[in-house]
This record gives C-alpha cells, structure tokens and sequence, in this order.
C-alpha cells in the first residue's frame, strides 16, 4: 500500500518506537521569548546542553514594541523577557536574530522566508501557529515549554502517531476571494475540533495553484481546526520560493535535496483515515462573528439567532458568543461598524497580503471613525514593502506603517483593543480578550480588512470598484 | 513532576465549550520566566471585575462551595487555542489536578502530562449529569482513580475511562521524560549519523 505524505515524513524522522509512542527526530526548532525561558532554565538546572544549536533558531516576536524601537522597550515585564532569551542564546550559543536585526520578525514568516523551513523537515515551536510551515511539506506542529526543553536537551519528541485527514480542494477561487476565506469557510464547515487528533493534507488543483503564502495561510489554520499540523505536498511552486534563499541548500546540495523532495508527494493509493472534498465555486468572502474561528459566515450573511439552535449546549454558545461580541440576533454583517483595522499576523503578515490590502485603498481614505495599523511580518517584509511604495499608498490613506512582531494579532505589548472595540483583523483568533479585554475581534482576508478600514464597516469586496 | 495517584475533592463546573487557553491564562501572565505563580491569574477575565482585583460573585471559583475545588467540569474542546503551557501551569498553581471534559484540544491534552494533571475525556451524558448533579449538592467530590481508571460520584456510581499506557505510567511515577530519551542518546546518534549520509541539507546551513 502506498503512503501519504504525512506517512513519508514521518517514517524517516523514526528513532525508536517505545511503549506505543514514537521518538521521532526533529530537524529544526524555533525558538521565542515566550514560551522559552523555562525550558532554557531547565536545562541550566539538568546541566544540559542544547543538542543541535545548529537546527536551533531564536526570535523575539510577541512582546517587541511596533514603534520606535530607538526607545527600547519600555515595559520591564517585556523587557526582561527578552533579556532572557537574548541571554539563554548566548549562553546555549543558539543563533537569534535581535529586535534590531532587519531579518527580526514573526517567528512563522521569518524561518520560510531564510529557507531555514525545507520539504520533508519535522519542525517544531512552543507555538501552536507551527503549522503553518506544513505548506512546504513538513510535519510542523506546536508543542508545550516542557517539550520545548525535551528538544532543546535530545533533538527528540515522544509522539503517539495521529490520523489523517485529507482535505481535497477543487474549483478556482471566485474574485474577491483568498486562501483566508477558504480557510476559514473550512474551519465553519469541519468546526474547530473537526481536524483534532488528525494530520490535514490540503491537496487539489486549487491548492497546486496557489502561491507558497497563500499556502501558508491554509496551514497556519488547521490549528484552529483543532489539527496541531497541515500539510501541502511541495512542488515546483515550493522549490522556486525557496532557490536562493539565505539558509537554503545550494549548489550540487541543492539538486540532491531537489530530487529527494520530489517525492513527497502522496502516493496514488495512499489511504487516509477521513476525507472531504470543498469545493471553491460558491466560495465567498468571509468575516467571523462570533468567539472562535469556526464561527464565520460569508459577509452577505446575517449572525444567527440563539433560539433557532438545534440544542442546549450550541444555543448557550451562540448567545454568549453575540452578548460578548455585542451584536444582537439576526444582524447582517454588512451593517456592523468597526473601530479599527488590524493587517498583519503569522496568516496575513506578508508581502502578498500587503500588496492585496494596499490594492485596495490605494487613492482612498480611511474612515474618520477608525483607526487602522499595518504590522508587517518580518524587517524584510517590511523593506520589501517599502521599496514597493506599499508604506507611502498605506500612510497617504491613513494607515499606521509599524515595526514587525506579532502586535495586536495577541497584543502582548501595547498594540491592544479597548474594551467594547470592534475590529477587523487579518489574523488567527477571535476568542475572548485575545486582542485586548473586552475587544471584539472578526476574522476577515487583507483586502476584506482594508476595505472595512476605507467603508467604516464590513463591505463585500466583491462588489468594490 | 508530582505523580498522580488518587485524587479525591471538590469539583466545579465551568458550563462552557470551547474554553481556550487565552481564557485559562490571558496574554499579559506569560510575559514571566517562571513557571509559578500563576495560580491568582487563572480564567483572570472571568474571575475579577472589570479592575481586575475584585473577584466577580458570579463565576464559579468565586463561590464558597467551590474554594477548595481540585477538579474541574467543562465541555467539549477544553483548552484550544494557544499552546502556551502557562494554561497547565495556572491551574496546577491554583490547585486543579484533573479535568473531565467530553474533549481535549491536544496541545493542552499533552502538556497537562507533562504537568502532573490528570485529563479525563468522559462521554457527553455523563458529563450532562455532572452539570446537573454538581450544581444541587453542595461539597460534591469526586474521585479520580488513575491505577483503575476510574471515576467514582458521590452515590458510588463509578465509570472508567482510558488513557494510553504510557502517560499512565509517567503520571503515576511523576517520571522525567528528557532522562528517559537520553538513556536512548546511541540511537539518537546513530539517526543522526545515518541521515548526514541521506539528506546532508539538514545538517549543513548557511548564514546565522
Ligand atoms: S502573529 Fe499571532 S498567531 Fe502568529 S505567532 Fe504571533 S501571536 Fe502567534
């Protein structure tokens, strides 16, 4: 019998199998100041040393300032934080990029970008967005401080092998569309536990034509389908993002590794434990309305009614989703006002979302009532940007250009929502006081975000001229 | 790690689905280096009013009857969200050994192990009698078997649930798994050394 994708990588990353879970060899381990202190100071405890320094890579991301970065940092809660992992990567000699490195940036956006992500690698961060590498055809997941350290100390992870799930997508994506709305569209249909326990492999013609960031926004979500990892078979599409980048294998080195990753893909008769197929020809946009991803609806739609639910428990979950987000039963999307405009994250944080968002506004106007930021993913998506004229189409319109890092996506540093604040934002959650107290968050696709930005409300883009 | 043997004590019941990380231990708690402390943070936005100090009469922990909880009751698709361990680490610190839930997202299912708390999936109906049953009798225990895995009420009903043999034996020993895999370090090197020869790309990179 033929393997899948998933089967492949895992099977060569196999270092013994114990007691029904699996140590499995991991090839690269990101690193940030987050969830990473105290796995550093558990192995200063054990008198460990860390295993591979040279598959190790350190960035701080969620609590950097976004402005003025001349200043420092001006909370001593976050700055300590980042001491530290500026401190345990010295000690541990494990290579990081600083907060003042142009290369510093979102750890999910800066490891693809350097070709420190390959095909066929098994990666893993004290992150739950570590899915979002599976676009190359890696098994990528996130995992907790404790085995942060376990890595850190063995290069290993005891893993209990999960099930897998393919995901086949037919169809072109109708204008107005992205990889966004169809991520979330999915996560509406399977819910955000449909993928938990399962590996998802996004596959189909609609994926093959998709760009590699349009990709890693597919799989930067499956863990809000409650799947730890997605993954894309790579391609030629995989192979020319990644030729030439910094950290990527070059020469003769490269054509082997080439011909090695060519046959990740799939195999014809490879079996899987659940499929679906989505297809995207009714495919619309889409804004989340509620306190989780999986509660979405295309942007023509109305939030539901509590008392039209089949049962107790989804009637409870409804109603105290709309109290939360305060919106009552029934509203149209198209009628909600928002306050601000959140573009950036791990899923919507790159040069392509940019380009789509700044497509959108440019020659327009933010609307008076709204106050909206641009956080690029990464100091070199931010140069990028600017070399473009992105930032001068984003500041003439009345966007704040901002340093890159994580910001409102969880607000960690000062980038937060106040409480009762509505806002549009491009990145991952909407769960309660995820961007700030009391903030209401609606999930939406860069150019969903920057159209709401311009209108003052949720607009369908497709009908934008 | 603390291992885990029999838990008896008070249960609450937090009547949600869906509860995520960034609910159990908001984002302003992980900015620390330690794994203490957390304990008076826990479900913070939940617990306190809007200033933040003054505990609100109407969540669950707040209540009299629920103050010395160890257990908690929730629903399906407990602790999605973040992989962020400081949720584990919140509720250890608080005093939480085990959960019963219908289901677990698995980040947290798995760093709960490495934490010496004890997660028990048990089907949605009896999850359903627990809502019911907890809220009408004041100082409901339970007990949390692991060695029999089992689950006891008050009147003596016992169910049992699984868990895979292997964080059974971690839980009950409070065992260190990072000296378990590094009594396996030849092997480990063996791996290493087999696979410079097949794909030497992933031990030789250029810059940083
Ligand atoms: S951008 Fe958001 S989701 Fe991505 S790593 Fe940062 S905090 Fe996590």
């Amino acid at each position: 019998m033929g393997k899948t994708l998933f089967e492949k990588v895992w099977d060569d990353h196999i270092v013994a199998e114990t007691d029904g879970a699996t140590l499995l060899y991991i090839d690269r381990q990101l690193v940030h100041e987050v969830t990473s202190p105290q796995a550093f100071e558990g192995l200063r405890m054990g008198g460990r040393p860390v295993r591979r320094p040279d598959a190790t890579l350190a960035v701080p991301d969620h609590n950097v300032p976004t402005t003025d970065r001349s200043r420092g940092i001006q909370d001593p809660v976050s700055a300590l934080q980042i001491q530290t992992l500026e401190e345990n990567a010295r000690t541990f000699h494990v290579p990081i990029f600083s907060m003042n490195d142009i290369r510093q940036g979102i750890v999910h956006v800066i490891a693809p970008e350097q070709g420190f992500t390959l095909p066929g690698m098994t990666i893993v961060c004290g992150d739950s967005h570590t899915s979002t590498h599976g676009a190359f055809g890696t098994l990528a997941f996130g995992i907790g401080t404790s085995e942060v350290e376990h890595v850190l100390a063995t290069q290993t992870l005891l893993q209990r092998k999960p099930k897998t799930f393919l995901i086949r997508i037919s169809g072109d994506f109708p204008a107005g569309t992205t990889a966004k709305d169809l991520v979330l569209a999915l996560i509406g249909r399977i819910g955000t536990d449909g993928g938990t326990g399962y590996v998802l492999e996004f596959a189909g013609p609609a994926i093959r034509k998709l760009t590699m960031e349009g990709r890693m926004t597919v799989c930067n979500m499956a863990i809000e389908a409650g799947a730890r990892a997605g993954m894309i078979a790579p391609d030629e599409v995989t192979f020319e993002y990644l030729r030439n980048r910094p950290m990527a294998p070059k020469g003769a080195l490269w054509e082997k590794a080439v011909k090695a990753w060519e046959s990740l893909s799939s195999d014809p008769d490879a079996q899987y434990d659940r499929t679906l197929d989505f297809d995207l020809s009714s495919l619309a946009p889409q804004v989340t309305w509620g306190t989780n991803p999986g509660m979405v609806l295309p942007v023509t739609g109305q939030v539901p009614d509590p008392s039209g639910a089949p049962d107790e428990v989804t009637r409870t979950n409804i109603k105290n989703a709309l109290e939360y987000m305060g919106i009552a039963p029934g509203t149209p999307l198209e009628n909600l006002k928002v306050d601000r405009v959140f573009i950036g994250s791990c899923t919507n944080g790159r040069i392509e979302d940019l380009r789509q968002a700044a497509s959108i506004i440019r020659g327009r106007k933010v609307s008076s009532h709204v106050s909206a930021m641009v956080v690029p993913g990464s100091g070199l998506v931010r140069a990028q940007a600017e070399k473009e004229g992105l930032d001068r189409v984003f500041i003439e319109a009345g966007f704040e250009w901002r340093e890159p890092g994580c910001s409102m996506c969880l607000g960690m540093n000062p980038d937060q929502l106040a409480p009762g604040e509505r806002c549009a934002s491009t990145s991952n959650r909407n769960f309660e006081g995820r961007q700030g107290k009391g903030g209401r968050t609606h999930l939406v696709s860069p150019s969903m975000a920057a159209a709401a930005a311009i209108a003052g409300c949720f607009v369908d883009i497709r009908s934008w001229s | 790690m603390e291992p885990f043997q029999t838990l008896d004590a008070v249960a609450a019941p937090i009547d949600r689905a869906n509860i995520d990380t960034d609910a159990i231990i908001p984002k302003q708690f992980l900015k620390t280096i330690k794994r203490t402390g957390l304990g008076v943070s826990l479900f913070y936005d939940w617990r306190y009013l809007a200033d933040g100090k003054t505990p609100n009469p109407d969540f669950v922990l707040n209540q009299d009857r629920y103050k010395n909880a160890r257990i908690l009751v929730a629903r399906q698709n407990f602790g999605s969200g973040s992989s962020r361990e400081h949720a584990p680490w919140a509720l250890l610190d608080y005093g939480i050994r085990s959960i019963l839930a219908p289901s677990f997202a698995d980040i947290f299912y798995n760093n709960c192990f490495k934490n010496g708390i004890l997660p028990v999936r048990l089907p949605e109906d009896q999850i359903d009698r627990l809502f019911r049953e907890i809220p009408k009798q004041s100082g409901y225990r339970i007990t949390v078997d692991l060695p029999s895995q089992t689950v006891t009420l008050p009147d003596q009903t016992r169910w049992s649930f699984d868990i895979d043999p292997f964080r059974k034996k971690c839980l009950l020993e409070g065992l260190d798994d990072i000296g378990l895999t590094l009594a396996l370090k030849d092997r480990i090197s063996e791996y290493e050394n087999r696979r410079k020869v097949e794909a030497p790309w992933l031990f030789s990179h250029h810059g940083a």
